[in-house]
């Protein structure tokens, strides 16, 4: 039988939960790295024990774990992130120049074809890659060098590169966005990049249509459909068809289109996941139910789920890398809350269970589906 | 020999019970924690800025009752310090959470 393992990464600490294919009955394993932020721990597709987990902390900075061994074990690799030559300035909030520095890695994202080469989206915002199994880093210095990086500008959470998509059927084709510059794609391996932000709306900069500057929450894609994108913007579902290249708000009847997750179900394309939050000022679901919303038509057309989730008195939040889905006969889905707990669907979304409550502050999630 | 005490955070990631022993020549505050981080390379980064080799912000130096935080790198350790009867402290700044 299948088994399931979900990496967590929270404010105190990395969590294992491991289940069998039935996915009722859960084994925890953590903290790990107790104390430390874990904004990201992925498993390797070519060697699934192969873990890397960012850890970071505000005193004394940052560190990547990696495990060989699914997690049991970790050794430190390598910490050495620096820009390639002189960094510049990016916009601070006031619009005025700020230096770029590095400050945390908000996603590791492992190769598809190779269990030693991994990809770390930084903040401020930058994509290194490393070949050795994360012991050394090179930045790819062509997205800051786009030449739009004095342009971009941090969202709340600051100017991070957090999210990696790598394209199973075209090994030179990467996606990347930023908060809050917006999506950027190469097709050359990572050498040259250009912004995919046409048709993306934005009220808080100073042309909503701009080529940059948008706050993109996350992007999601199903490996069988790679020119087919989802993303959750800061506000706005929106669907792209070709690679980014246009983008078509899909939030139909969502009660908000704010909101930080997204995510595609593992064998049906057109199903696409989002957990709705009020509004950018209030950052918890609105009238305190905590609700998936599900579109099986690619957007537009919207459900809440609600069975087995709290539909009273709810005031956490979804951050924007905490849901997962499996990749079982029926589709699992998973997300963790600001709240600590890790809510988990065995079918696709329509029952939910909370695997745990009370974790620290869940940062990230992650599911690998192992033999 | 010249002791150091870290904060629990940095003993785990170097994998340090106690106190950290180091037999080195160093008199200065920045020898003193180039030859820590040649003990333990994994505290590269951690308590100084991998390029600038600037204190990080959230940290501080103490020795003898005395804050070095802000001294330059070259500054003399105390003879307490350098004679081992005294211990050069690392720590994490009260910041909450």
């Amino acid at each position: 039988m299948n088994k399931v393992r979900v990496l967590v990464g929270t404010k105190k600490g990395a969590f294992i939960l491991s289940s069998d294919g039935k996915r009722e009955r859960w084994d925890v394993s953590g903290p790990h790295f107790a104390g430390w932020e874990i904004y990201h721990l992925k498993g390797s597709p070519v060697d699934p024990n192969r873990l890397y987990a960012s850890q970071s902390s505000g005193w004394f900075g940052q560190q990547i774990q990696r495990s060989k061994d699914g997690g049991q074990t970790w050794e430190p690799a390598g910490n050495k992130f620096v820009y390639d030559g002189v960094p510049g300035t990016h916009q601070w909030y006031d619009g005025t120049p700020h230096p770029w520095e590095f400050k945390r890695v908000w996603h590791l994202e492992p190769s598809l074809s190779d269990a030693e080469t991994v990809y770390a989206g930084v903040e401020d915002a930058a994509l290194f890659r490393s070949t050795d199994g994360a012991q050394t880093w090179e930045e790819l210095p062509g997205l800051r060098g786009h030449g739009s990086g004095p342009h971009w500008q941090p969202g709340a959470g600051g100017m991070c590169l957090h999210t990696v998509i790598l394209d199973p059927s075209d090994p030179k084709r990467m996606y990347i966005a930023i908060s809050a510059a917006g999506a950027f794609r190469t097709d050359d391996a990572g050498e040259t990049w250009r912004p995919i932000n046409h048709g993306l709306h934005s009220q808080h900069i100073p042309d909503p249509d701009a080529e940059v500057g948008h706050c993109v929450h996350h992007v999601a894609m199903h490996p069988s459909r790679p020119g087919v994108l989802f993303m959750q913007k800061h506000w706005d579902v929106m669907r792209s068809d070709n690679a980014g290249d246009l983008w078509r708000e899909v939030s139909g009847n969502l009660p908000t289109d704010f909101g930080f997750v997204i995510d595609v179900h593992a064998h049906e394309p057109e199903t696409v996941y989002v957990v709705p939050i009020k509004s950018d000022s209030e950052h918890f679901p609105p009238d305190g139910k905590l609700r998936v919303y599900r579109s099986r038509t690619g957007g537009n057309e919207w459900e809440a789920l609600t069975r087995g989730l709290p539909q009273k008195d709810c005031y956490v939040n979804v951050l924007r890398d905490a849901m997962a889905v499996d990749s079982l006969d029926q589709c699992g889905v998973y997300f963790g809350t600001t709240g600590g707990q890790v809510y988990a669907s065995a079918d696709a979304g329509d029952n939910w269970a909370a695997i745990v409550h009370d974790l620290p502050a869940v940062l990230s999630v992650e599911v690998q589906t192992l033999p | 020999m010249i002791r150091v005490i870290l904060p629990a955070h940095l003993r785990t990631l170097g994998g340090v019970a106690g106190e950290v022993k180091l037999e080195t020549g160093a008199t200065t505050v920045g020898t003193l924690l180039d030859a820590l981080e040649d003990r333990y390379p994994v505290l590269q980064g951690a308590i100084r800025e991998h390029v600038t080799q600037q204190r990080r912000p959230y940290v501080r130096y103490f020795a003898c009752e005395k804050d070095l935080s802000h001294e330059p790198p070259d500054t003399p350790l105390p003879s307490a310090v350098v004679s081992g009867a005294e211990p050069f402290l690392i720590v994490g700044a009260i910041a909450g959470g």
